[in-house]
Parts: C-alpha cells; sequence; structure tokens
C-alpha cells in the first residue's frame, strides 16, 4: 500500500526537502556567515525592499479584497441574465503568468497604454505609472482578483440569505447589512483569501521583472544578488527568509481561518 | 424600494468596471499583435506580420513549453493520483501533515525554489543544461493542484463502501484502483490536469532561474520580447499564448461549474448526488 506513495516521497525529499537544506546552509557560508539570516532587517537596503515589498503587499491584500468581496457576493446573490459570462471573465485571468500580467499593466498605464491616452485628451497631461510601484500594485491586484472572486462566491453560497432577509425586516439599512451580516460571515473566507494575496506578492517575480528591474522589491533584490553581483550566500538567505515569512503568514492564516489554504502564481 | 435599485445599479456598475479593467487590456494585446502600427490604431490595418516575426523567431520556445507541460502532466499523474488515493484512505494527522508538505512548494516563492534546486544540483552540467532540470521545478510546483484536485472529489464520495463492497466480491488492490477509484475521480483527475499543463506553460518564476539559452520556455521567450521588441510583436507573442492557455482555462471554468447549493437540502444526504 505504502508503495504507492513511494516515488512520491523518493522526488519529494530529492527535489525539495534536500535543496532547500542546502539552500539554508548556503546562506550561512558567505563572506557575513550566519548574520546574512539578519541582513534583511539590518542592512539598510535590504530592510527598504523588505518594507517597500510588503507595502504592496498590504495594499494589494486591501485593495482586492474590497473589489472581490464587492463583485464576489453581488454576482452570488443577484442572478441575472448575463450573469455568468461575467463570471467567465472575471476567472478568466485565473492562471496568468507574472510576465504576461506585467504586459497588461503596460496595456493599460504603460508609455503607449489606455490610460495615458485617455489621461492626455482629457487633461493634456500623460499618466504612465506602469513602471513604478503603483503599477507592480495595479499588477498584483489584477493577478488576484480571479482567485479571490472565486472564494467570495464559493463562501456567499454558504452563508444563508435568510441571515439577510432577518436583519433587513428588523430595519437594519443596507450598510448595516453588510458590515454586521455579510463581512462577519465572510471572515474565514476574507482572511484565508488575504493570506494568498499577501503571499503571492510577496513572493511574485515575473511582473516587476517586465515592469522594470529597478522596482526595489524583495525578488528583484535577490534575482540581482544572484545575477549581477553573483552573491550566491547573500541571494540564498534573503530567499530563504522570504519562504519562510511566506509560509508563516498562510500558516496563521489557517489557524485563523480554521481551514486550509494554498498559494498559487 | 428605491434605494435597492439603486444599489442594484451601483454595483452592478462596479462589477461591470472590475470586469473592464481584467478583460479590456486583453483584447488591447490581441488587437496590437493584429495591428500593422499600435500608434497609429486599427486604421493602418490588421496583419499576421507579427505573429509570423514570432513564430520564425520564438517556435521553438512554444514547442518546449508544450513538451515540458505534457511531460509535467504525465508525471504529476502518476505522482499525484496514487498519492492522493492514499491520503483520501488515511485521513489522519500523518495524511495532513503530508498534505501540508506537497503545498510548500506552491507557497514557496519560485525564486527561493530554484535556487535551492541550482545550489543542489547546478554542478552536474548534463542535468543542468536539460530541459528536465526546468521539468524537476515544474513538476514540483504543480503536484499539488493534481492531488488536491483529486483528493476534492475522493473525499466527497463514500470511498470505504465501495471499495469494501469491491473486495469483498474479490477485488484486489489494483483491479479496485483502476475500476472503482480512478473512474469515480475522473472530473478530478481532468480539472487536475488542465491546471497542471496551464500553470507549466505559464511558469515564470522558477523558470527564468532555471533555463538556460537552450532552454528557452515560452514565457522566458516573452519576457525577452516584452524587453527588447516592439509592441506589436510582444503582443502577437502573447496572442499565441493565449490562443494556447484561455482553452485551458475555459475547460477548468465548465468542470466547475455544476456545483450543489448548500441550501437545496437534500443534497448532502443523497450520495448520488454528490459530484
Amino acid at each position: 500500500m505504502i508503495v504507492l506513495f513511494l516515488p512520491t516521497a523518493v522526488f519529494f525529499a530529492a527535489f525539495f526537502i534536500l535543496p532547500m537544506c542546502r539552500l539554508f546552509l548556503i546562506g550561512g557560508q558567505g563572506a557575513a556567515g550566519w548574520a546574512a539570516y539578519a541582513a534583511i532587517l539590518t542592512d539598510g537596503n535590504y530592510f527598504n525592499a523588505l518594507v517597500a515589498t510588503f507595502g504592496v503587499a498590504v495594499a494589494t491584500t486591501a485593495a482586492t479584497l474590497v473589489i472581490s468581496g464587492v463583485a464576489g457576493v453581488f454576482l452570488q446573490r443577484h442572478k441575472f441574465p448575463g450573469n455568468a459570462a461575467l463570471v467567465a471573465m472575471l476567472t478568466l485571468p485565473l492562471a496568468f503568468p507574472g510576465v504576461v500580467i506585467g504586459f497588461m499593466v503596460i496595456m493599460l498605464a504603460g508609455r503607449q497604454g489606455l490610460i495615458g491616452a485617455v489621461t492626455e485628451a482629457l487633461t493634456g497631461d500623460r499618466l504612465v505609472f506602469a513602471y513604478s510601484l503603483a503599477g507592480l500594485f495595479m499588477g498584483y491586484v489584477y493577478f488576484s482578483i480571479p482567485r479571490t472572486i472565486l472564494t467570495v462566491m464559493a463562501a456567499t453560497e454558504k452563508l444563508d440569505p435568510r441571515l439577510e432577509e432577518a436583519a433587513r425586516s428588523l430595519g437594519a439599512s443596507p450598510w448595516r447589512v453588510v458590515f454586521d451580516v455579510i463581512v462577519p460571515g465572510l471572515k474565514p473566507a476574507f482572511i484565508s483569501a488575504g493570506a494568498i494575496c499577501f503571499a503571492t506578492a510577496v513572493g511574485a517575480f515575473g511582473t516587476a521583472f517586465t515592469l522594470a528591474t529597478r522596482i526595489n522589491v524583495l525578488p528583484m533584490v535577490i534575482y540581482t544578488e544572484f545575477t549581477m553581483s553573483a552573491n550566491i550566500s547573500m541571494a540564498a538567505a534573503l530567499s530563504f527568509v522570504l519562504g519562510a515569512v511566506t509560509w508563516l503568514v498562510l500558516a496563521l492564516a489557517r489557524t485563523a481561518a480554521g481551514s486550509t489554504v494554498a498559494a498559487a502564481g | 424600494m428605491d434605494t435597492r435599485k439603486f444599489l442594484f445599479g451601483l454595483q452592478l456598475a462596479f462589477t461591470l468596471a472590475v470586469c473592464a479593467f481584467l478583460v479590456v487590456p486583453v483584447v488591447m494585446s490581441m488587437l496590437a499583435g493584429l495591428t500593422a502600427n499600435y500608434l497609429t490604431g486599427l486604421s493602418s490595418g490588421l496583419t499576421l506580420r507579427w505573429v509570423i516575426e514570432v513564430w520564425t523567431g520564438y517556435r521553438d520556445t512554444i514547442f518546449l513549453s508544450i513538451g515540458i507541460s505534457v511531460a509535467c502532466l504525465a508525471i504529476t499523474l502518476l505522482l499525484g493520483v496514487p498519492t492522493a488515493y492514499l491520503l483520501a484512505r488515511s485521513r489522519n494527522r500523518m495524511a495532513r501533515f503530508i498534505e501540508e508538505l506537497l503545498v510548500l512548494p506552491v507557497a514557496m516563492p519560485g525564486l527561493a525554489t530554484a535556487l535551492a534546486l541550482i545550489v543542489t544540483y547546478g554542478v552536474y552540467r548534463g542535468f543542468r543544461t536539460s530541459w528536465t532540470f526546468i521539468l524537476v521545478g515544474h513538476v514540483l510546483f504543480t503536484l499539488a493542484f493534481m492531488v488536491r484536485s483529486v483528493l476534492a472529489v475522493l473525499s466527497a464520495i463514500d470511498l470505504k463502501t465501495l471499495e469494501e463492497g469491491a473486495a469483498s466480491l474479490g477485488a484486489g488492490l489494483r483491479q479496485r484502483f483502476f475500476h472503482i477509484v480512478l473512474p469515480n475521480c475522473r472530473n478530478g483527475i481532468l480539472a487536475g490536469s488542465l491546471m497542471v499543463v496551464t500553470l507549466s506553460m505559464g511558469e515564470f518564476n522558477m523558470t527564468w532561474l532555471l533555463h538556460t539559452p537552450y532552454t528557452k520556455t515560452l514565457p522566458v521567450g516573452l519576457a525577452d520580447a516584452y524587453a527588447s521588441l516592439r509592441l506589436e510583436t510582444g503582443s502577437a507573442y502573447t496572442l499565441i499564448f493565449f490562443l494556447m492557455v484561455i482553452p485551458l482555462l475555459l475547460g477548468l471554468q465548465a468542470l466547475s461549474r455544476p456545483r450543489p447549493s448548500r441550501f437545496r437540502g437534500d443534497d448532502e444526504l443523497n450520495p448520488e448526488k454528490l459530484p
């Protein structure tokens, strides 16, 4: 029986567990020694990158939850002609890779982008923000909306509509219904979906890579350490810390939400 | 009830705006890949010039990506389906822990996994420079999706009773696996397969570090094109990628559509109605 599991176990041990242990050891063998693991806090450059990364990730999570929360609850509660088509469109980019998302941001907010063309026609000034943290933020929101909407819709489906009816019949205003009935009911879904948004925004690399090499977020810093400076041990230490933080966020969310959480992207 | 109508309209407008945010750039880039000159606009005429340029210059990346994703699917099927079956049979602490472990490479930033593979196996030149090096990364990343997709279906059916029935009639493990388990989790396997192929085709975070000049995949070529070629060519390349991936994503949507509603009552009691 257990023989069935053996191939997976061997593959996983050889290509994930062993390499991760090596990565951890190499992280402590650079010029800085084991202090490399503290460098993310003590070195000004790395710390700034950490702050920028977390800033974008928090903003992405907040924006995605609000947008997907409104749209997801709306689409689940109101079935009208065209509803299925809207859901299909909103979840289509589910597995678009980061590079392609970066290109979508360039299409919207790049030098030849739609937003630039519209703002130029309206105000005379061309608004271009794709190649900055704002562009990165937009890309991560784009990436996270489909997944989050699916989670919100699934959770809303399980939320008894009679609770909302009861609140309404007792005279609660629409806002009270939202904040006292719907939001608390969807809290576990929000926590797990939010954790996935945060984790992907912290660890993603493709979008930042497409938009600009100058965006100073941790994955880009790791990449630069590895390729430009050939500082493999620092890259190893930083990526190990990044991985640990991501895992921790997901683990905390799981205990808080009481359900299993998987990130993707 | 005017406020309710007003609120409905407001929410609908908001949802439509979100939809536009997601869909408009996709359509724009598809059109840009077919437009003679993007700056002039559609009036410059439609052309296949950019698509042909991409095809002649980057054909290899497309074939390599298809090859890797098919190989990745084969391996995740061989490893993932038996694993999911075992996990479904033994729902204990150990199974929970193993499931957790299998999801780790998905939660890990791709850069970290890629670096770990390079520092461990980079010295084996033959392996490092072959496409199988990328394949290993893709299998690590996608395996959890196959396992979870199959596991979800297996947890929803009464596997134990079905297997006991077959076993009492004299079916061995092999017979039960091929004639009871596999047919029952067909939809899970299909959904998992579509997800694995889609993700493998688009994987970039790891692949960018794992690839060599001779093993460029489609997303690596895309990043190249975005950085160095004109917008029309990048768009044409993206168009080809969309044509390959969007059918898979639509298939995934079709598979996930018929979900049992929680408030219809007897669904949960009637095993025949469960997926």
